[in-house]
């Protein structure tokens, strides 16, 4: 069974300590939320996984099936089976959609090997009908003057056509907006399964309405303060993150 | 019979500063032996032998000698332009060197050494596959030169510029140095006095090329100088498209070459040339192409620059009839140690004439490019148009761009745009693309092709997928 294990992880930028000790297994087929106030570290956590260079691991590390993925370029832990979904996507002019995802995929096949275009086409409109996307979207250049709920969709529509093992899901700001997340709850519910594991990141817990999560994780300045399953999303709903602040550390800056 | 002995020059000659490219598909040689030679150094002796060699007219040799002394007076055009132009030792370089001066219609009869040389470059398949007719130019003489029967049957003339001389002076002679001349500028001067090779294009009145035409250069021999001088003809309502390509092994001495291209769209005709440069990164490339565009004519450069030191280019229409349209689509990409000083020029000259630059400029390492276009719409004229719009796209953060465009239009019944951007690819944008499972070179790439895709959409087939190639040996070789 394909696992991610992130062990003890402390992560700086610069010389500011912002995760202080993360330790978290997610099997594959499992969906882990991590909820936490601003400035607890949830995105760092998702970008120091998939090897954002502005981010130092200090300490720990962080296993793909038993493997550390630490020393490998960002562009090898994505092919590894690493998927990030970006809270800001960056835009890429000129370059559509599809031929964005055709570069991916290309870039998975070994060397030499030609991706067959009909092939492709067939697999890419599959997953835009069962996303419910119309065919013109990816004619668009990526993330071009897209709306927050279109940039959304294009993080989906990637998640779907990679396949990867592991999904990092970082929703932490975009949670505001009912279109966007209702667009990220559909699109996980239809590609939650057996063979992807995910890491669900939100600030807020409106978004585990739609997504109904196999375990919930509190992270408060940096570190993991409690974990239990669906259940503890609706207690802190009640109590709020000021309840584990005040019994934890200080909330980081 | 020549022996054929290759030279294979390593990979990075680590005397050359100049480094970056991946010049692997064009970096080889062939040990030629030159049936003609001018030596080395240039004089009215250079020049003589290069006349009688070709056994040309009296006329030409004049033209020519004349045209030496224009050079030898003129300064060279360093204060506006680089300081590297005074790194050219014009007493080091060789003017001529040839096997022969006429070049063979079939593959079969071409020298052993040279056609290996146009097979490993692919020409021949390219012809047989798309082109109306091939000119393979090896130093300073086509080596190969021929037309598809069907398209000489319409009367289209397509031979290098020595066979053009000798057998249709009375076309050539009335064209010849009219768009483009001698004392146009210092290089322009040095053409002059020392061309060989080029082509010349006629195409009869009415009668649309359907295929492209292609001259495809080489450089062959360390310290050289390819001079050659193209002249393209298209009578009334006729349609012609040419491309250029060329290359060259890195030396570790420089290269020059120099050309001169002028065309003529006569009443209502068309030419669209296409240039994908891809000169070894030791090669001075300072060519002057414009073209005169009668009424309701239409000329379109379309210019991709991806080699050389230094490339000084800045293709022109001369927008002399009404209604004549003028077009320059310009991608230049400068690596380290590459200086793309490249642009265009736009000279309105009657009423409702309209012209179109867009030019993209890409800048890599510490590679640097330039635009620089004129514009001149004068006060007399009605009805004219221009549009520019020049995009810049840096890489690194010591890449470096200038644009310094030239727009002068005066009177108040033109129309006038201009738009000019530049451009960073973010580290953010790299690594969103690596998350993706693209590596950094794949990632740059990708930004770059996105950067130059809608224009190089409008480029034939064949050139755009071979735009992309060689964009993606570039950044291959930029990172890591």
């Amino acid at each position: 069974m394909s696992q991610l294990e992130i062990k003890d992880l402390h992560v700086a930028i610069g010389d500011k300590a912002i995760v202080k000790g993360v330790t978290l297994t997610i099997r594959k087929g499992e969906v882990h939320a991590v909820m936490g106030p601003n400035g607890a570290g949830k995105s760092t956590l998702a970008k120091a996984i998939a090897g954002h260079p502005d981010y130092t691991i200090t300490s720990g590390d962080v296993l793909l099936d038993g493997r550390s993925i630490l020393e490998m370029e960002p562009d090898e832990r994505a092919r590894a089976g690493l998927f990030l979904a970006f809270q800001y996507p960056s835009e890429i002019p000129g370059v559509s959609i599809a031929n964005f995802l055709r570069a991916a995929r290309q870039a998975r096949l070994a060397e030499g090997e030609e991706i067959d275009a009909t092939d492709y086409y067939k697999r890419l409109y599959q997953k835009m009908d069962l996303l419910k996307i119309d065919r013109k979207f990816t004619s668009r250049s990526v993330n071009e003057g897209f709306s927050g709920g279109e940039k959304k969709r294009c993080e989906i529509l990637q998640l779907a056509m990679i396949e990867p093992l592991f999904a990092l899901m970082d929703e932490t700001d975009s949670g505001l907006d009912v279109d966007a997340m209702k667009i990220v709850s559909e699109g996980v519910n239809q590609l939650r399964g057996p063979g992807l594991g995910i890491l669900l990141i939100t600030h807020y817990q409106r978004l585990l309405n739609y997504i109904v999560p196999d375990f919930v994780h509190v992270m408060v300045d940096g570190r993991i303060v409690k974990s239990g399953d669906k259940s503890l999303a609706l207690e802190l709903d009640a109590k709020g993150y000021d309840f584990w602040v005040k019994k934890g550390e200080p909330v980081a800056k | 019979m020549n022996s054929i002995t290759e030279t294979l020059l390593p990979p990075a000659e680590e005397a050359n500063p100049v480094g970056g490219i991946d010049q692997s598909a064009g970096n080889f040689s062939y040990d030629v032996k030159y049936a003609f030679d001018a030596g080395t150094g240039l004089s009215d002796k250079t020049v003589e032998f290069i006349s009688e060699t070709k056994k040309e007219a009296p006329w030409i040799r004049e033209f020519r000698l004349n045209a030496l002394k224009t050079f030898l007076a003129k300064p060279m055009p360093t204060h506006w332009a680089t300081k590297d132009l005074d790194n050219i030792h014009f007493d080091k370089i060789r003017y001529y060197l040839s096997s022969g001066q006429k070049p063979k219609r079939t593959w079969e009869e071409v020298p052993d050494d040279i056609k290996r040389t146009f097979e490993r470059l692919g020409i021949p398949e390219q012809e047989r596959k798309f082109l109306a007719g091939v000119e393979a130019q090896f130093d300073s003489e086509a080596a190969y030169s021929n037309i598809k029967e069907t398209v000489s049957k319409q009367g289209v003339i397509f031979v290098n510029s020595t066979e053009g001389l000798r057998e249709h002076p009375e076309i050539f002679r009335k064209w010849f140095g009219k768009v483009i001349p001698t004392g146009d500028n210092k290089f322009s001067a040095l053409n002059s006095a020392v061309f060989s090779g080029g082509s010349f294009i006629y195409v009869p009145p009415g009668v649309k090329v359907s295929h492209p035409l292609q001259a495809y250069f080489r450089i062959n021999a360390e310290n050289f100088g390819q001079f050659e001088r193209t002249l393209i003809i298209a009578d009334e309502g006729a349609e012609v498209t040419y491309m250029e390509g060329c290359t060259a092994p890195k030396f570790s001495t420089s290269t020059l070459h120099s050309a001169v291209v002028e065309l003529v769209a006569l009443k209502g005709a068309k030419i669209q040339y296409i240039t994908v440069q891809n000169w070894a990164a030791n090669v001075f490339n300072l060519v002057t192409k414009r073209g005169l565009a009668h009424e309701e004519a239409e000329i379109k450069w379309i210019d991709c620059n991806i080699g050389s030191r230094l490339t000084m280019k800045y293709p022109g229409v001369v927008l002399k009839g009404r209604k004549a349209r003028g077009e320059v689509l310009s991608i230049a990409l400068a690596n380290d140690g590459q200086h793309q000083d490249t642009g265009a020029k736009m000279i309105h000259a009657a009423d409702e004439t309209t012209s179109n630059i867009i030019a993209k400029s890409i800048s890599v390492g510490q590679g640097r490019s330039t635009y620089r276009g004129i514009v001149h719409i004068p006060r007399h004229l009605k009805g004219c148009k221009n549009n520019t719009e020049c995009d810049a796209l840096l890489i690194n953060s010591s890449s470096r761009t200038d644009t310094y465009p030239a727009i002068t239009v005066r009177g108040d019944r033109h129309s006038v745009q201009h738009e000019a951007s530049v451009s960073k690819v973010s580290e953010e944008q790299i690594f969103y693309m690596q998350q993706r499972g693209l590596t950094e070179a794949q990632a740059m790439s990708l930004s770059v092709n996105g950067f130059v895709n809608e224009l190089a959409r409008q480029f034939p087939m064949e050139y755009s997928v071979e735009l992309k190639r060689l964009i993606d040996l570039q950044m291959e070789g930029s990172v890591g």
